[in-house]
């Protein structure tokens, strides 16, 4: 394991012993989850944000989350689920709420969506419930 | 675009030509705001600055800032400000800046009686100074201001939470400001329009606790942002003019001034 991943982990579970509203087990497993999706983009040089958002998928609903990102650099959203969820997918919109074209990963209860915005500002990353029942999830996210 | 993942045998699946969605602007403003995601760090910034051409950021550095605040609200935009220091310095591979940053940002935090653990973190950025490590600087750099804040967080003073991020994002606007109107770049213009993000955060200013709220300092930054939200809502995809730059550039630069300034709270 290389430094900086280790460094990530480091952060992950400082961070997880710190957080004032505590993380339950499975939030901190589905954390776990979106960290290794994430950590496989630190090799072509993204860094992983030491923040992150847990929250619950359920069926026909987004989960939304507003994030604020700059034209020029390359983002991944990497998010990971627990059981009873099964399968989930990342998308992002723009502010006008349209969806933006991302290269997506889909890997049942893992699942990253990648873009490099030619506009700076605000943008949605959804994160969906594609199979299994409504259960928790985490999302982190990369950029270069 | 394509991205690579050389870490993990993936597939990736790209929806272009898939059916474009669109989402209602009553579920966008149901969407999750929140400081540790919504609130891009200074690193993220910078970097998305770096990409079209060499920037000089040893020429952003500022003097050193006092250390003999007493008012709670100015040690916290201040610390924020310094922290944004610290990237600016890792950006400018400059290894003794980063460890006085570094030296620095544990006094304030101190001031506020935050963790006795930022001891560890300051040791681990001088060892990373020492080494030359730059991406594991910035990590650091990340997870000392999220310490500070989870800290505060612990302590009853989660109000001061969003004064750190506040501070953190003018000091790095008025950077990256500063830096483009030195070479005076489209792509890089760009990076300035976020009146989304300025508007978050006054949004949190207005949920702190009035008496924090009424302070002077508080009040007079909080006062200033409509204003430069105004100045950072060009539109999509238009870059700024060095004109639109350069007011930004002041207008960030006065608010810092006042952050800075001995007289400016009480």
């Amino acid at each position: 394991m290389n430094r900086r991943l280790s460094g990530v982990l480091a952060v992950f579970i400082f961070a997880a012993n710190l957080s004032v509203r505590a993380d339950t087990d499975v939030e901190v497993e589905a954390r776990k989850t979106a960290l290794d999706v994430a950590g496989a983009f630190t090799n072509d040089g993204f860094k992983v944000r030491d923040g992150h958002w847990c929250g619950t998928v359920k069926p026909h609903n987004h989960s939304l989350i507003a994030v604020n990102l700059y034209s020029g650099n390359q983002y991944w959203f990497s998010a990971g689920a627990t059981e009873p969820a099964k399968k989930i997918t990342v998308s992002v919109y723009d502010e006008s709420g349209k969806q933006v074209v991302t290269d997506d990963y889909n890997a049942g209860e893992k699942a990253a969506a990648g873009f490099a915005p030619t506009s700076s500002g605000q943008y949605f990353v959804s994160v969906d419930l594609l199979e299994g029942s409504e259960g928790s999830f985490c999302l982190v996210y990369s950029y270069k | 675009m394509r991205f690579c993942a050389t870490g993990l045998t993936m597939v990736i699946l790209g929806v272009a030509g898939a059916e474009t969605k669109r989402l209602a602007p009553d579920q966008l403003a149901k969407a999750v705001r929140t400081d540790s995601i919504s609130i891009p760090t200074p690193g993220e910034l910078f970097a998305a600055l770096e990409k079209p051409g060499k920037t000089d950021w040893a020429s952003q550095y500022r003097g050193p800032m006092t250390m003999t605040y007493r008012n709670r609200a100015q040690i916290a935009l201040n610390l924020g400000g310094l922290i944004a220091d610290g990237f600016i310095a890792v950006e400018a591979k400059d290894g003794q800046q980063v460890k006085n940053i570094g030296s620095d940002i544990i006094k304030l935090a101190r001031a506020l009686g935050v963790s006795e653990n930022l001891l560890s973190r300051s040791n681990s950025i001088n060892e990373f100074a020492e080494n030359d490590e730059w991406d594991t600087l910035q990590e650091e750099l990340e997870a000392t201001q999220n310490e500070v804040k989870a800290s505060m967080k612990s302590h009853a003073d989660q109000d001061l939470v969003i004064l750190v991020s506040l501070g953190g994002w003018i000091r790095g606007t008025q950077v990256v400001s500063g830096a483009i109107m030195q070479n005076y770049d489209e792509r890089s213009a760009k990076v300035l329009r976020q009146p989304a993000l300025v508007r978050f955060m006054q949004s949190k200013i207005n949920e702190i606790s009035p008496e924090l709220r009424a302070e002077p300092l508080v009040k007079d930054v909080s006062d200033q942002l409509p204003r430069i939200e105004k100045l950072v809502s060009f539109p999509a995809g238009k870059a700024p003019s060095v004109e639109d730059v350069r007011k930004v550039n002041e207008a960030v630069g006065k608010v810092l001034e006042e952050i800075q300034s001995k007289a400016a709270a009480k």
